[in-house]
């Protein structure tokens, strides 16, 4: 009954593709050695989603990010999920209408409480992936904003159950700490929750394998796995993790391939 | 052969530029359409949509786009509502109170109820199969493919004169409905990898 997903996640930061670790970026390759190496309009079968963060650290060039988006899911058709550094209603609305399903938003939840709501009255609340970046440390878990460097102030647990009252579609939550190790993901994050949190939750930070994968899958509380590891899944990775995802009992689904279908003669005329 | 003209109806929802390139995908040259006055000259609708029922209600009946889609209905066009489109195409939703649909496949669109999906969360978001007795739309499709959804309402149910294709989620709902030239996905064929496109395929082979 659960359907669940396996979500691929690319970083980009204005001119290349990014592999984050601990959320210390470094580049790997811009849009022609990600279509090298991963063919995305074939790889899509893979996976059931597709998301594009904007990483850049300093001024984000929309118009550079939108143009990385359009060419790397060129003849891809799963949902696409846009974000990076979204601060407000214009900015949101304009990768919806250019593209994408969802955005993703993330410090922004802490500082402009209201636009949540003014996204959602627009676009509805499926429309908004809530994105929350969580450290351990010392046995705590603490909620970050700004590519995991300001600690969000007040009691987790509590913040979390404030934020499950805003309008939003799917929470993302993501591990700091494993980001990018490809170590298995850090499932203690799910304890943020409340016993009576209804939304779908993404998981994030850590996955190195498709055995990574199962195990977040396997969690009642997760309905999506996240990986950003862009040298993990490279060639046909992504398809051996979700076959090892099958094997290993999750009931992620068969896709057509696009290519299997034909075009219609004469231009449908 | 009567030309074929293919228009996606915007009324300012939506995310029109994945049907439009789905389309293009498939091999039909599609347009988009905002006006009343403009969409008698399509053979074949395509009704996307994302948001909230009472808007895009209001919306289609305060331009006219909504009659005029029901008289190009009458004419003999074809029609294919996606998602909220599929919803729109209804008597009536309760979402955010109760609001009028196009009212030409007699069904109401409710919320998910916690008695249906358990303790699923809502919205439904992901890829579920779809069970379709054999039907033009779904011609070529392997039986039990998965479409992806999302939604928080659902259609409750429709009459027996018409169509429809189920999925689960907890409980059996409306993954999609026909009614002669008339039909609607409630999960977005657009988003759906090759299956979703042999839908749409489907659809726009639909009264040739």
């Amino acid at each position: 009954m659960k359907s669940p997903r396996l979500i691929f996640t690319l970083l980009f930061d204005g001119s290349a593709f990014m592999m984050s670790r601990n959320f210390r970026l470094q580049q790997v390759g811009g849009v022609e050695w990600l279509t090298r190496n991963y063919r995305f309009a074939s790889v899509s079968e893979a996976i059931d989603e597709l998301m594009i963060l904007d990483v850049s650290r300093g001024v984000r060039d929309r118009a550079a990010f939108l143009d990385a988006v359009r060419e790397v899911s060129r003849g891809c058709f799963v949902p696409l999920s846009l974000g990076g550094g979204i601060n407000d209603k214009e900015d949101a609305l304009r990768l919806l209408r250019e593209g994408a399903d969802k955005v993703v938003i993330n410090s922004a939840l802490w500082r402009n409480q209201r636009l949540l709501e003014e996204i959602s009255s627009v676009a509805g609340e499926q429309s908004i992936v809530a994105a929350v970046d969580i450290r351990s440390g010392g046995g705590d878990l603490r909620l970050m904003t700004d590519n995991g460097l300001v600690a969000v102030e007040g009691d987790p647990p509590r913040l979390m159950s404030e934020l499950a009252r805003l309008p939003f579609g799917e929470l993302m939550m993501t591990s700091i700490d494993r980001d990018g190790t490809g170590m298995g993901l850090n499932m203690e994050v799910l304890e943020l929750l409340g016993p009576r949190f209804s939304h779908p939750v993404i998981i994030a930070g850590g996955v190195g394998k498709g055995e990574h994968i199962a195990a977040g899958l396997a969690d009642p509380r997760v309905t999506a796995v996240a990986t950003a590891n862009l040298l993990n899944f490279v060639g046909d990775g992504l398809a051996r993790a979700r076959d090892d995802v099958r094997e290993r009992g999750h009931d992620v689904c068969d896709h057509l391939s696009v290519q299997s279908v034909t075009v219609l003669p004469g231009g449908g005329r | 052969m009567l030309a074929l003209r293919f228009g996606i109806v915007d009324i300012g929802m939506g995310n029109l530029h994945s049907v439009l390139s789905a389309m293009k995908q498939i091999g039909v040259e599609a347009t988009t359409v905002n006006s009343a006055d403009q969409i008698g000259a399509y053979t074949h609708l395509i009704l996307p949509g994302v948001g909230s029922f009472r808007e895009a209600s209001s919306r289609l009946e305060s331009t006219g786009i909504g009659e005029a889609i029901r008289g190009s209905v009458r004419e003999g066009a074809c029609l294919l509502g996606i998602c909220l489109g599929m919803q729109l195409l209804g008597t009536s939703s309760t979402e955010d109170g109760v609001s009028l649909g196009l009212g030409l496949i007699e069904f109401d669109v409710e919320r998910f109820s916690s008695s249906e999906v358990g303790r699923a969360p809502v919205p439904h978001v992901g890829f579920s199969p779809v069970s379709a007795s054999p039907v033009e739309l779904f011609e070529g499709i392997p039986d039990r493919s998965a479409f992806y959804f999302v939604h928080s309402y659902r259609v409750a149910e429709v009459t027996e004169s018409t169509w429809c294709a189920h999925a689960e989620y907890g409980s059996r709902f409306v993954a999609a409905v026909a009614l002669e030239r008339v039909v609607g996905t409630q999960f977005h064929p657009e988003k759906s990898q090759g299956q979703g496109l042999r839908l749409l395929q489907n659809f726009a082979l639909m009264g040739r």
